[in-house]
């Protein structure tokens, strides 16, 4: 456990990538297998699950440290977590042993299967072998709330080093359903079969906002689809079994139990990347109607004939089992359109239809219709581009229509978390109805730490009355807010809804009689909602 | 029988002696713990402070009325006995214990029970009743061992040098800064410190205290010139365009407070080393308890919770409010520019105070 004590110690004490990425290297090179692989696993949200109530084990630790409940509440007020608490407070330990952290991870297992004094007297004795930041780790694998400040894709770049590895395939290894109790280090890193487990997805091919429209080249050398807005999904068919991936490496397949019937019409070993749209009458609809189905593990009938939904394909990553990410993005397009051709209408599968331009001023129209298809702009992909891994630059563009924007009084303020809990970051925004504000939406990002903290100073001097955490604040500020779309909500009190607010700009030169209204946002709502 | 020692708005006083102790407003005869800006402030007629502590208080307050003592002297102020006794917060500081017909009461200003190298050793005295602060009083403040946390501190500047960054460490000008002075090995590079820290050290220097040699960063001082060097720097001048003239380098804090996570990471440093001028909660327990005193008054930090424990263990235990901020008042422009707005017994709580913004402050309880 020493060892990844220090790993943890050198990743949680930077703010570098560099250095974070050099310790987990150093340690991928030298760890014991085992360990390695539960590294690899809780560095990529796969953590042991809570297996013993908080309130347990406080009552535990103030009997150990010999102090009063009331006065270990106090501390952990104090300190805002409860595994640093427990580990700060216990006296020191007196049996150090270095025991590796698959054993800690084993016993933690063994004694959630015990009753409750044998679990007692595991943890205590736990407590009283493992020395401050050990402690600590011990604790928040124990609570389930382990995390650490480093990316998979960063663990997946110091693996890469310190095993030769390509990252890519790399990533591509660490995807699905895998826990350290159905591998092995060596079948998850090192063995040359990646079939091993059917149900692995690709890593998505992430593009980035178009910069320069002029430094794309020929407009023969592109592709042009629209981009639609609903859930980017990777659909993969092998051994007669489906599984629907989203980008966040969440498997969606009870969600969308529609899609299973493509398993009748779509030929073994096909690996689709699409999107996840709600759609009637060759139509997609809002993103609005897709967001009843979002956060629903089982979907009732009602709701499957309300939303109904579909995989919009954009790319073939998969033919009859084999990977043809390589191919040009031209012949993986052609053979993915030669296969939904071959199933019926009636099946949940489309081909995203291509938008033809024969120069970018006809792009760029075409681009400008974007929203009253219900598509948020479009994404350029160059005719002979490989299927890369992760957000990378060159080959794909995403070319977005321009958000709308509103300039809104911010009326209430309150705290951010994390790395901003000093600060208050989340902010209610209001547009004029006659002379009165009307709360229309929220936002938390898009300015400066610099920001915030001028915002956070003005706050504290500017509280008209406090809700909890919320503070409701002298109407003065002007912000210029983006956002992606507009829907009608009777829920709100403005009656309307918006789509990804953030804050664009904080408009110091804007007075607050000039900020925007709320037959504006009416006018909005009608023109694109 | 009337109390030996009584708090005022003012300060700590003395009925007996007409005195007050560490007072926040004028008064006529004040005596100091410690040079420290928020327990010795300007504006008293006279002053009575140790031989040790004088020399940083004439630096700091100027030309004023200032009689000194040595530790462990007596001397009679009206009906009242005083001595001043090595508190090991920094060096010159006291604990000032008044005598009065037989009742001894004790002002222990702020105090450290571990030797560090620098300050004259505490030295427990025993009393009645005794004024103590807890700025670090919750259990959850235990600090390292100084042989441990002086090969930390090593370590990290001789990892620093070897890759070619400049280490540059904020703490305290009177006190912390010495204190890591003292304990850092010389052999690894030279030190540079920043002017607030050099003319501290020149005032200690002088009155015969051994420092290691030290080079005072100017304007035209660059970082290239010195390499592998550790820089001794104020907190609030980390991130500023002053720490960028030494190009590649680590930045650390040294603060009690680096004992808490949260605390650390939102410095946004490098490195946050556990080093303390004040008792951890080891400390101030075992203080207390060498006392013999049954009264007990909690003057600065987290007072309530203090307080709710001394009772359980049976002391007859009181909050005092004062106007003592830990270590905010050393470095005026380190206090917070917006103290958070949460449990006013724990706002005050500040060791090192984080230069501007709520953001670096110690967590508030109960908000
Ligand atoms: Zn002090
Ligand atoms: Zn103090």
């Amino acid at each position: 456990m020493k060892d990844f004590a220090a790993l943890y110690a050198r990743i949680d004490e930077s703010t570098k990538t560099t250095v974070k990425v050099a310790a987990l290297a150093d340690y991928f090179r030298t760890a014991p297998d085992d360990d390695k692989l539960w590294t690899a696993a809780l560095f990529t949200g796969r953590r042991p699950k809570r297996t013993i109530t908080a309130t347990r084990l406080r009552d535990w630790a103030a009997e150990r440290a010999g102090i009063p409940l009331w006065l270990f509440e106090e501390s952990y007020g104090i300190v805002g977590d409860l595994a640093e608490t427990i580990s700060l407070t216990l006296p020191p330990a007196t049996h150090a042993s270095d025991l590796p952290l698959t054993h800690w991870i084993m016993e933690i297992r063994r004694l959630s299967a015990l009753d409750d004094a044998a679990r007692k007297a595991g943890i205590l004795r736990a407590w009283d072998s493992l020395p401050g930041s050990e402690r600590y780790l011990f604790t928040k694998l124990l609570t389930g709330s382990f995390r650490v400040g480093v990316s998979a894709k960063l663990m997946t770049r110091a693996l890469a080093q310190a095993t030769g590895g390509d990252e890519a395939n790399l990533t591509h290894r660490l995807m699905g359903g895998w826990t350290p109790d159905t591998t092995t280090w060596s079948d998850l890193i090192e063995t040359t079969d990646p079939s091993a487990d059917l149900s692995r997805p690709y890593p998505f091919y992430l593009a980035y906002g178009l910069e320069d429209l002029a430094a794309l080249g020929p407009a023969t050398d592109w592709s042009a689809e629209w981009k639609w807005d609903g859930i980017r999904g990777q659909f993969i068919l092998r051994g007669g079994e489906h599984h629907l991936w989203s980008r966040g490496e969440d498997l969606m397949t009870d969600r969308f139990p529609e899609l299973a019937q493509l398993r009748d019409f779509l030929p073994d070993g096909t690996v689709i990347d699409g999107e996840v749209l709600a759609f009637r009458d060759e139509t997609p609809l809002s993103f609005n109607t897709l967001q009843a189905r979002i956060g629903r593990k089982t979907v009732p009938k009602k709701l499957l004939t309300d939303a109904p939904v579909i995989l919009m394909a954009y790319d073939l990553l998969e033919d009859a089992g084999t990977d043809i990410r390589a191919l040009p993005f031209a012949d993986r397009r052609a053979r993915l359109t030669q296969i939904i051709a071959a199933t019926p209408d009636t099946a949940p599968l489309r081909l995203s239809p291509g938008v033809t331009f024969s120069d970018w001023d006809r792009l760029t129209a075409a681009r400008a219709t974007s929203r009253e298809r219900n598509a948020e702009g479009l994404m350029l992909k160059r005719l002979d581009s490989p299927y890369l891994a992760g957000r990378k630059k060159g080959d794909w563009w995403k070319w977005k229509v321009d958000p709308l924007t509103i300039d809104a009084v911010m009326i209430y303020a309150q705290q951010g978390s994390g790395r901003r809990a000093n600060l208050f970051t989340d902010y209610t925004f209001a547009v004029w109805d006659g002379d009165a504000l009307v709360p229309f939406t929220k936002a938390y990002s898009g300015l400066t730490d610099a920001e915030f903290r001028q915002i956070t100073a003005w706050v504290r001097k500017n509280t008209l009355q406090k809700f909890g955490p919320v503070r409701q604040v002298t109407p003065q500020h002007v912000f210029e807010l983006a956002f992606e779309g507009i829907q009608a909500s009777p829920r709100h009190k403005s009656g309307v809804a918006l789509r990804f607010p953030r804050m664009l700009r904080w408009r110091h030169d804007k007075p607050l009689a000039e900020a925007n209204t709320l037959d504006d946002l009416r006018a909005m709502l009608a023109a694109h909602g | 029988m009337a109390d030996v020692l009584t708090f005022t708005d003012r300060g700590i006083y003395c009925p007996a002696g007409d005195f007050y102790i560490d007072p926040w407003r004028p008064v006529d005869r004040a005596l100091i713990t410690h040079g420290h800006a928020d327990h010795s402030r300007w504006g008293m007629q006279r002053y009575l402070a140790t031989e040790a502590a004088a020399p940083v208080m004439r630096h700091r307050l100027g030309d004023v009325t200032l009689q000194t003592i040595r530790y462990g002297e007596e001397r009679r102020i009206g009906d009242a006995t005083v001595s001043f006794h090595p508190a090991g917060h920094v060096p010159g500081s006291a604990q000032i214990r008044v005598e009065v017909k037989g009742d001894v009461w004790v002002a222990s200003g702020d105090y450290k029970t571990v030797a560090d190298g620098l300050s004259e050793p505490f030295e427990p005295v025993r009393c009645h009743a005794f004024i103590t602060e807890c700025t670090f009083g919750l259990p959850v403040f235990t600090w390292l061992a100084e042989d441990v946390l002086t090969a930390q501190i090593n370590g990290w500047w001789a990892a620093n040098a070897a890759a070619g960054r400049t280490s540059i460490i904020g703490a305290y000008a009177l006190g912390k800064a010495q204190r890591l002075l003292t304990c850092v090995d010389p052999s690894i590079g030279p030190i540079l410190t920043h002017g607030a820290v050099e003319n501290t050290n020149a005032v200690l220097r002088a009155q015969g205290i051994a420092l290691p040699d030290t080079i005072r960063v100017t304007p035209d001082t660059k970082g290239a010139d010195h390499p592998g060097a550790l820089v001794i720097a104020t907190p609030s001048a980390l991130g500023t365009t002053w720490a960028r003239r030494f190009g590649p380098s680590s930045t650390a804090f040294a603060s009690g407070w680096m004992a808490l996570r949260g605390v650390r990471r939102r410095r946004a440093a490098d490195r946050g080393f556990v080093v303390s001028d004040h008792a951890d909660w080891d400390g101030l327990n075992a203080a207390i308890k060498e006392t013999g005193a049954t009264r007990i008054f909690a003057t600065h930090g987290y007072t309530s919770a203090f307080q709710r424990w001394l009772s359980e263990q049976g002391y007859d235990a009181h909050i005092v409010s004062t106007e003592y901020t830990g270590e905010t008042g050393d470095d005026a422009d380190d206090a917070p520019a917006d103290p958070p707005a949460a449990g006013s017994d724990t706002v005050a709580a500040g060791d090192p105070a984080p230069p501007q913004s709520g953001d670096a402050t110690p967590p508030q309880a109960g908000v």
